[in-house]
């Protein structure tokens, strides 16, 4: 029974990180319907920064979050002008298409400098036990984390200027403009913040789990799962659909084999986007 | 019918071509890039049925080559099928199967489509990695006992080429014909605007289902010939993403949703890509070159380079598709 238990609370824990991750793409896509699939790669260059960090300059691996928000902050700017600018309001796929290619070059250059060999990074953080269970010290900074960092979001998208004005741009750019709205402005600090997203949460997933620099793919793969679950464009709906599958992964994880959770998630994913297209926690769109 | 038109004898040529270079003085070297030229034009055009006719970005068309592989190499393998029954039991089965996925992931649009593509093609791969009768990640290997029939490896592997280069030609003819056909016309229609196409009477769900399972059956084929080829199948080389990938970058390079770019598009980049591939500057940099492209393309010349021929030649358009 406790065991039960343990692992429900650990797939929350867990949960609440990918929830973190997905918000960065929920909220690209809420505001100007690209699904951005550098997602991935700004996920592992958030790891990197912990990695590089914490092993050059020996920083604690929770202060390297500062650079790696603001350097994710001026990395999504610039996606956004080099690949996003000029193909806002076509038709979806060509966004697709760009940020795929951007995709392409970033992992590209990763691996052919930095190879495809594990990094770890070594975290001290005393867990909490609990009769015979110990929940790891890391994992339970990483959801506090999280969740805080959710919380500053959804203050900062409900009771800021600069939030509301996203709201605005993402419920409908044509009247933003007309109220004298700067959507470009908007459409780029959106960008900025998505990515910036991306890379806090390569960090905390950078110091639960080891990576490769290749790892970005499989955790974009977990950020659309629940996106999809969450519903897309809506940050809070990210934060449960991360629940759900940390939940998922957690209680599926002692009854098969490793390998095959990546399958059951993949039908999941499939199934659930056929199912659910506007997703399952959140049934109208424009919610953000 | 399609005799009569000057394009279908064009591409005839270019199979004659194809058939007969590397014959001349028995070039090993050349039958081997050639096969890597047909290969791409096979995907390419097929993906380009999807891609450039319905406007339905597939990120995961490399699914149907990788099962397509594994089912003509466990055939040969596990029950000892005769070559000539497994190819095309290959190509029926992912192209049914295709159907199957068609039916489901296809009442979904644009861009929620694209993203259940990269699902489906990392489930598979996820589930032939756990699939033991496949060997799971280590794979397949074949004898080349495989090649009796014919005489040995040697007679062999020039068999497998001019069965490539056939279905490279049938890619061509099937994406020509279609085209030119009246499911053609619907799946354009699709491309332009889905729901304008379903007030009009075209029966959306059921055309973009069976594009799909079309598209699904010669890159199965190609997929079983290519794999008999190097005797060897795993998943990591199956459902390389990779491949996939390039296949898009051809099929914008040459200009969706016509026949002549995508072809040529993949002799360029099958060109470049042996280049890239041997220079000594590049060669780690084979992605990154191929993602500037796609986002250059993207970004400025989203008809691609028949786009730009139509443009300055525009007679050419009554006779290249």
């Amino acid at each position: 029974m406790l065991g039960i238990f343990a692992s429900i609370i650990d797939g929350v824990l867990v949960g609440l990180v990918y929830g973190l991750a997905a918000m960065g793409l929920t909220l690209i896509w809420g505001v100007m319907d690209v699904i951005n699939l550098t997602h991935g790669a700004m996920l592992v260059a958030g790891m990197l920064v912990l990695y590089l960090l914490t092993a050059a300059l020996g920083l604690s691996p929770y202060a390297t979050l500062v650079p790696a928000l603001i350097g994710g902050f001026i990395v999504g700017l610039l996606l956004y002008w080099i690949a996003i600018h000029r193909l806002v309001g076509r038709p979806p796929l060509m966004s697709l298409l760009s940020t795929f290619s951007v995709n392409l070059v970033l992992i590209g250059i990763g691996t052919a400098m930095l190879g495809t060999a594990p990094f770890n990074v070594p975290v001290s953080v005393p867990g909490i036990s609990m009769g015979r269970y110990t929940f790891p010290g890391p994992h339970i900074l990483a959801a506090v984390l999280a969740a805080v960092i959710a919380f500053l979001l959804y203050l900062f998208l409900h009771y800021t200027r600069l939030g509301k004005a996203i709201r605005a741009v993402a419920n409908n750019r044509e009247a933003a403009e007309l109220v004298a709205i700067p959507t470009t402005r908007v459409l780029a600090i959106s960008v900025g913040i998505g990515v910036s997203l991306a890379a806090v949460s390569g960090v905390l997933i950078g110091t639960l789990f080891p990576f490769t620099v290749l790892s970005g793919d499989s955790y974009q793969l977990k950020g659309f799962i629940v996106t999809v679950l969450g519903g897309l464009g809506n940050p809070v709906g990210a934060l449960m659909g991360g629940i759900a599958l940390g939940l998922l992964e957690g209680v599926v994880a002692p009854f098969v084999p490793v390998s095959w959770t990546l399958v059951i998630e993949f039908s999941l994913f499939v199934v659930v986007l056929i199912a659910f297209p506007g997703g399952v926690f959140a049934p109208r769109r424009g919610a953000l | 019918m399609l005799a009569r038109r000057p394009f279908f004898w064009i591409i005839t040529a270019v199979l004659a071509v194809f058939a007969i270079l590397p014959v001349l003085g028995n070039n090993v070297e050349l039958r081997e890039s050639l096969i890597i030229a047909a290969l791409y034009i096979t995907l390419a055009s097929n993906l380009n049925l999807m891609l450039g006719y319905a406007g339905y970005i597939n990120f995961g068309s490399i699914v149907f080559f990788g099962l397509g592989g594994y089912v003509c190499v466990w055939l040969v393998s596990a029950y000892a099928w005769p070559l000539y029954a497994a190819i095309p039991a290959a190509g029926i089965c992912v192209s049914a199967l295709a159907l199957l996925f068609g039916l489901g992931i296809l009442r979904l649009r644009g861009a929620f489509f694209a993203l259940a593509t990269i699902g489906v093609n990392e489930g598979v791969q996820a589930f032939v990695e756990n699939f033991s009768p496949w060997g799971g990640s280590s794979g397949i290997y074949l004898s080349p006992i495989i090649f009796k029939p014919f005489g040995g490896p040697a007679q062999g592997l020039w068999v497998i080429y001019f069965s490539m280069v056939a279905v490279m030609g049938l890619s061509l003819y099937l994406s020509y014909a279609i085209k030119v056909s009246k499911f053609g016309l619907g799946l354009l229609a699709i491309g332009q605007n889905e729901d304008a196409a379903a007030i009009l009477g075209v029966p959306t769900p059921l055309y973009k289902a069976l594009v799909y399972s079309v598209s699904a059956f010669l890159p199965a084929i190609v997929g079983g010939l290519y794999f008999l080829k190097s005797s060897f199948i795993q998943p990591a080389d199956a459902f390389d993403l990779t491949l996939s990938t390039e296949v898009i970058v051809i099929a914008m390079l040459g200009g969706q949703g016509t026949v002549t770019g995508v072809a040529l598009g993949a002799y360029l980049y099958e060109e470049l890509r042996g280049f890239l591939l041997t220079s000594e500057t590049f060669s780690h940099f084979q992605l990154v070159v191929a993602g500037v492209l796609l986002l250059v393309i993207v970004l400025f010349f989203p008809s691609g380079m028949m786009g730009f021929v139509y443009r300055q030649f525009p007679r050419t358009q009554k006779v290249l598709e």
